[in-house]
């Protein structure tokens, strides 16, 4: 008897609807077993992590909070993933955002003008769509691997933080915390829904995955992008090129991130501090894959995403497990979609003897 | 101890876990896997090698665990690179998250405790050497990691092992062609990478800084898939890249040696400039890049 994988003549639709939903399933009896072997209640842990996050107004109320840069970011990835251009450090994008965004307010901490915040979104844009444009300009000219460079600029990017919030901009009242001064009404975000922290960047990121959306169905730039990534030569061919290709995936990456560390800066933080991020630049990569790269499925994947970190707050508490259950959960949905995502183009087979 | 010999000693000390993945991660990528996992596969072992070593008061123990659970995550990069045809890519970093995850996880309960570093080991007659002996009296793992990366040259260009590990990673159909089992030989070398990524953390954990600190690798794994780049996939290179990225992370102690004050997240950055400029560097030269390149890395095979 032996197992193996044949092709199937055509992409198989359900598993690939499934595919997801089976690698959750997984996800779940996997680190049940897991947690319940590190002695920690694990039914209370999936309870904590699944189901409380969706129980009472407030807890889907900030769900629907950190699913906005989950999402952006990870709308920003998946262009260039399709294109193989694979930006992994939209961590650092975003913390570099958050950085030029905060510019303004620190050095302006009584500041009222109404330009504030929409100058402080532009240059959370820009600082991210910078930070991966150093990236893009070495992989274009110098030929080095886009997926080291941006990891290594997400280490810069953190130590640059770090000097800034221990140094210059640390408040000089805020006890010595990492942290810079709290930031002016001018520069928050307006608040949509009251009595809950969701602002008006979670429109902002449906708005970005209409783009998205867009840009993937109009064929012909979808195209030259996908082909300049993923077969530079035939690209060249056809007179569109692979610089382009790794030019624009990065820097709409780099400036979804920079705008998303914005956003938390100016949204639910109201001043730069040490944690800006928790981790929603490297968590958006699993987003982005999760929802099988479409920008649709990235909606449905962020908001799934975002209820487990909100789930893992609170496993922290109930279930006294540490923050990085979440990401061993994220690791092992990962893991498992990746597997079940061979089922849209293999089914299994049995079959007697050797193959031929 | 004078400074030069400090740091000469200090600069080996910290080669020796990048330099220990980075070997793993070369035979891995010379038979046509591309392994990013090596972070994560370098925080499980750092964690279990600690935890171990914490409990049984044995650090060969705790190395031989450490190995053993980089071998089990890679052998789950294996189940999807190899088994799924996965995208190896973002099989790399799925398990990148779910090593540093689980790193963490099994760490925490020992935050902030020590250990006692084992005892080092001196080169007769070299180690009494005036000015530099310092140098030659070293941790055991730091003479066999050397001490490996010359095994690993000879297998590779001396031994038919060496030749069956290249013809799979430069052409997969024609090495099955003649009969050499492709997945079963790529199977092996990524075990073989996992376990050396295992003991590289339980290293940096145990030995080299004996106090667990959540997210202690800090980048070493990712700084260690640069060299394989910077070394273009050759065992002397790649040890030459580890020791100057060793030399490099000791710049926060030879600035203070020399007097001059920088902030310490500066100093901490310089081995990530670096690892950048290197890259662009040696990367920009397309013809060697070309002619060194794994023919196959990063390809899924399905036989």
């Amino acid at each position: 008897m032996r197992l193996h994988f044949e092709r199937r003549e055509t992409m198989s639709r359900p598993v690939m609807l499934a595919a997801p939903l089976i690698a959750l399933v997984l996800a779940m009896l996997t680190s049940l077993i897991l947690f319940a072997a590190l002695g920690k209640p694990a039914g209370q842990a999936l309870y904590s992590l699944l189901l409380e996050p969706f129980i009472g107004w407030y807890n889907f109320s900030e769900v629907l909070l950190k699913m906005g840069p989950l999402m952006l970011i990870a709308q920003g990835l998946a262009i260039g993933f399709r294109a193989n251009v694979f930006n992994i450090g939209a961590e650092g994008q975003l913390i570099i955002g958050a950085l030029c965004a905060s510019a303004l307010p620190v050095y302006f901490p009584e500041g009222t003008s109404a330009l504030m915040l929409p100058a402080m979104i532009v240059l959370g844009a820009l600082g991210g769509a910078l930070w991966a444009g150093i990236a893009a300009g070495l992989r274009s000219r110098f030929n080095a691997n886009e997926i080291l460079v941006t990891l290594m600029l997400t280490l810069i990017a953190t130590q640059v933080l770090n000097y800034m919030v221990l140094g210059p901009w640390k408040d000089p009242h805020g006890f010595n915390f990492p942290q810079s001064v709290i930031f002016p009404d001018a520069a928050l975000l307006p608040i949509l829904l009251p009595g809950t922290r969701v602002n008006v960047s979670l429109p902002g990121a449906l708005i970005a995955s209409g783009l998205a959306y867009v840009l993937m169905r109009h064929r012909f730039a979808g195209f030259q992008l996908l082909v300049g990534g993923m077969a530079p030569r035939a690209a060249r061919y056809a007179g569109f090129s692979e610089g382009r290709a790794v030019w624009i995936s990065l820097l709409i990456g780099g400036l979804t991130a920079g705008l998303a560390g914005a956003f938390e800066v100016a949204g639910p933080l109201g001043q730069l501090q040490r944690s800006v991020s928790s981790g929603y630049g490297y968590s958006a990569i699993i987003v982005a894959y999760l929802g099988g790269l479409n920008p649709l499925g990235i909606v449905v994947s962020a908001f799934l995403m975002a209820a487990l970190f909100i789930g893992g707050d609170n496993a922290m508490v109930s279930a006294d497990l540490p923050v990085a259950a979440v990401f061993v959960f994220q690791g092992l949905l990962l893991v498992f979609y990746l597997g079940s995502l061979t089922f849209i183009r293999h089914r299994l087979i049995f079959s007697r003897g050797r193959p031929a | 101890m004078t400074i030069l010999a400090f740091i000469l000693a200090g600069t080996l000390a910290a080669a020796t876990p990048m330099l220990l993945a980075a070997l793993g991660e070369l035979i891995v990528e010379r038979s046509g896997v591309l392994n990013l996992g090596l972070e994560g596969m370098m925080a499980l072992g750092a964690a279990i090698g600690f935890v171990v070593t914490y409990q049984t008061h044995n650090p060969v123990l705790g190395f031989a665990a450490a190995a053993l659970g980089g071998i089990l995550l890679s052998l789950v990069f294996a189940a999807l690179a190899l088994g799924f045809m996965a995208n190896q890519v973002a099989a790399g970093l799925a398990i990148g998250v779910l090593g540093q995850g689980m790193s963490s996880l099994l760490g925490k309960p020992l935050e902030s405790q020590t250990l006692t570093a084992p005892d080092t080991l001196a080169i007769p007659g070299l180690a009494d050497l005036p000015l530099i002996g310092p140098v030659f009296d070293q941790d055991i793992v730091v003479w066999l990691t050397l001490l490996l990366a010359v095994v690993i040259w000879a297998v590779l260009n001396h031994t038919k092992l060496g030749l069956i590990l290249r013809a799979v990673g430069e052409n997969p159909h024609a090495a099955r062609a003649i009969g050499f089992r492709v997945l079963r030989i790529r199977l092996a070398a990524i075990a073989f990478g996992g376990a050396l990524a295992g003991m590289a953390g339980a290293y940096a954990s145990t030995i080299y800084t004996p106090l667990w600190a959540d997210g202690l690798i800090a980048g070493r794994g990712w700084i260690a898939v640069a060299l394989v780049v910077f070394g273009t996939w050759q065992p002397f290179r790649i040890t030459f890249g580890a020791l100057l990225f060793g030399a490099l992370s000791l710049g926060g102690l030879i600035a203070q040696a020399g007097g001059i004050a920088l902030p310490s997240q500066l100093l901490a950055s310089l081995p990530y400039v670096v690892t950048i400029v290197m890259l662009a560097v040696i990367s920009s030269n397309r013809r060697r890049m070309r002619l060194n390149t794994v023919a196959s890395l990063g390809q899924p095979f399905s036989g």
